[in-house]
């Protein structure tokens, strides 16, 4: 039977503040901290203590929710989400419930077959746990707990069920996790876990408008494990409803190595949180005029930087996408195009997707971290476009530059890389490659024509790699071609 | 009145072992206590928005600044075990 999936994203990002969410406590890098490095009485739920909310982490949420063009509420209210796990010293986490700081929203994604608008339900704030490593030592089994992310503020994006396939699902995520990040209120570090998802899957007939039963699934921290997932999901359910059993509404965890979704049994209800408003917190209120202001500042956001990039530059919504991945990324390709006005947008970009991103992904630099600015990228292709060096040696020249940062001007002069342009010296290689390979030559002349190719890289091996590619591809064809007719005439001699 | 069962419940929420006498005890004074609040119900609230909260909205904001929190020392001085400067607890995995 074909079905058709209905998937919304639950998606919790960090926000990028210097403190806690409720706290002073600094935010700290999860790869260089200590344990317990960034604790105090309020994360470590102590008697007696009160949070007192982050201008920072407000600000930096209405930021978000205002991009996706969300109902800001006026008054929101903090709630307390009560469980017990040692990853929460409180015994309740403080979040958003029944009213949330914004609403309504949508995210526009490009996909293959056009745009499509994914609503937005909410925008809410609310706090991270703390990290616990299970331990199994010796026979004994026990977790470790460790407070330095307990606290950190968490924006929670929910989307409406409106994505239909594993594709959209992923533009989804990357559209959102971009939006993040030109927006500058999240680090994108997907590996530090900056960003999580949480996907809830259903099925229906195709053709159906009865939305099917939804299966929860968590843990997916990454953008390929959310793909994996989801997909799975979708063909566990198929399988059911083809041999004629009925999903259950459950709550699954994503098993990233056995690449199997597993249930978590005993995961309380919502009406088991015994969500209640905070008491230690007075409501949120918002002033329209510090909405205003927000909207005012927002930057170019990506779906609209795609949109200029495809319509100014000429190139297609697959490569812009691309380049709105990472907003300084459009930024270094707008500057390099600035810096040569004359070349087509076209040869700076395949420089960028296919050297420098190859760089990127080899090392994991970003882009404002690679040694090679725009001015020295724009300085190689100029070299290039004047023939100083052939295309071989600039994709040579380029890896050098990245890895040293030495400009293509000092890379050539030290190394000598000058093209060879002599007519007079490439004409002189091309004879003597063609007296040393007599075989080759017959057999090329006999009609093996691919050895054209053979010879050609003979002759650029007798230049050093530094010929004018062109200048050989003439001469070579000039020569073989007299051979030819001198050939033909000492057989018509005969 | 409560059922057992829903005794049995909110007590496996709150992390609580009970016994048979005290499952019945709780299940008795829950129910009044419920019983009792119930009362309220019969208020008409229906024009009278929830009282979320009696603070006004607004509230005072922090900048955001951090300061250092507690030493080490100080975080783990609770701490039932301590093992690589983190909390030790029995094991919490699914």
């Amino acid at each position: 039977m074909n079905y058709l999936a209905d998937i919304g994203l639950e998606v919790h990002a960090e926000l990028a503040t210097r403190s806690k969410m409720f706290c002073a406590c600094p935010v700290v890098d999860p790869a260089l901290a200590q344990p317990n490095q960034a604790v105090c009485p309020v994360c470590l739920g102590l008697p007696g203590t009160l949070p007192v909310v982050n201008q920072q982490a407000v600000e930096f949420g209405l930021r978000v929710a205002l991009a996706l063009d969300c109902t800001i509420a006026p008054v929101s209210i903090f709630a307390r989400k009560n469980y017990f796990y040692p990853d929460l010293p409180k015994g309740y986490q403080i979040s958003q419930y029944e009213e949330p700081l914004a609403e309504h929203g949508i995210l526009p994604i490009r996909t293959p077959q056009g745009v499509r608008n994914i609503r937005i339900r909410r925008v809410h704030l609310e706090e991270d746990t703390g990290k616990l490593t299970h331990v199994l030592a010796d026979g004994e089994a026990y977790s470790l707990v460790d407070l330095n992310r307990a606290g950190v503020p968490l924006l929670e994006i929910v989307s409406e069920p409106d994505l239909h396939t594993v594709e959209e699902v992923r533009v989804y995520a990357e559209s959102l996790r971009s939006l993040l990040c030109t927006l500058g209120v999240n680090s994108g570090d997907m590996e530090k876990g900056a960003i999580r998802f949480e996907a809830n899957v259903s099925i229906r007939p195709a053709g159906s408008s009865d939305l099917g039963t939804r299966v929860e699934i968590k843990n997916l921290n990454s953008f390929k494990a959310m793909e994996r997932a989801v997909a799975y999901q979708i063909g566990q359910q198929a399988r059911l409803l083809d041999a004629g059993k009925a999903v259950e509404q459950e709550t699954l965890g994503w098993d990233a190595d056995r690449e199997v979704t597993y249930s978590q049994r005993s995961k309380e209800e919502a009406h088991d949180y015994r969500y209640f408003p905070e008491p230690d917190l007075p409501p949120l209120g918002v002033e329209a005029a510090q909405v205003e202001r927000i909207r005012q500042n927002l930057p170019e956001l990506p779906f609209a930087l795609q949109e200029r990039l495809i319509q100014q530059y000429g190139i297609s919504a697959e490569e812009a996408h691309l380049l709105s991945v990472d907003g300084n990324l459009a930024n270094y390709f707008e500057s390099c195009v600035r810096l040569a006005e004359d070349m087509p947008a076209r040869i700076v970009l395949n420089w960028i997707t296919g050297e420098v991103f190859a760089w990127m992904n080899q090392t994991g630099e970003s882009i404002q971290q690679i040694k090679v600015p725009p001015e020295a990228l724009i300085g190689l292709l100029n070299e290039v476009q004047q023939k100083i060096v052939n295309l071989n040696t600039a994709k040579s020249i380029m890896s050098e530059m990245l890895q040293s940062g030495q400009t293509a001007q000092v890379i050539i002069q030290q190394k000598g890389l000058q093209q060879v342009t002599d007519s007079n010296l490439i004409a002189a290689m091309v004879k003597e490659v063609l007296a040393a390979h007599p075989d080759e030559v017959k057999a090329y002349l006999d009609g093996k024509e691919t050895l054209a190719n053979w010879l050609f890289g003979q002759v650029m091996r007798r230049a050093g790699g530094k010929a004018d590619p062109h200048m050989i591809r003439t001469e070579l064809e000039s020569q073989l071609k007299n051979m030819t007719k001198n050939t033909l005439r000492r057989e018509g001699e005969k | 009145m409560l059922t057992r069962e829903e005794v049995e419940h909110i007590a496996a929420l709150a992390r609580l072992e009970l016994s048979a006498e005290e499952t019945e005890l709780y299940r008795r004074q829950l129910s009044a206590i419920l019983e009792y609040a119930a009362s309220l119900q019969e208020l008409d609230t229906s024009e009278i928005a929830p009282t979320s909260s009696v603070l006004p909205p607004h509230g005072v904001l922090r900048p955001d600044e951090p300061r250092p929190g507690l030493s080490l020392d100080d975080v783990l001085r609770n701490a039932p075990r301590v093992d690589q400067k983190q909390f030790r607890v029995p094991p919490a995995i699914e």
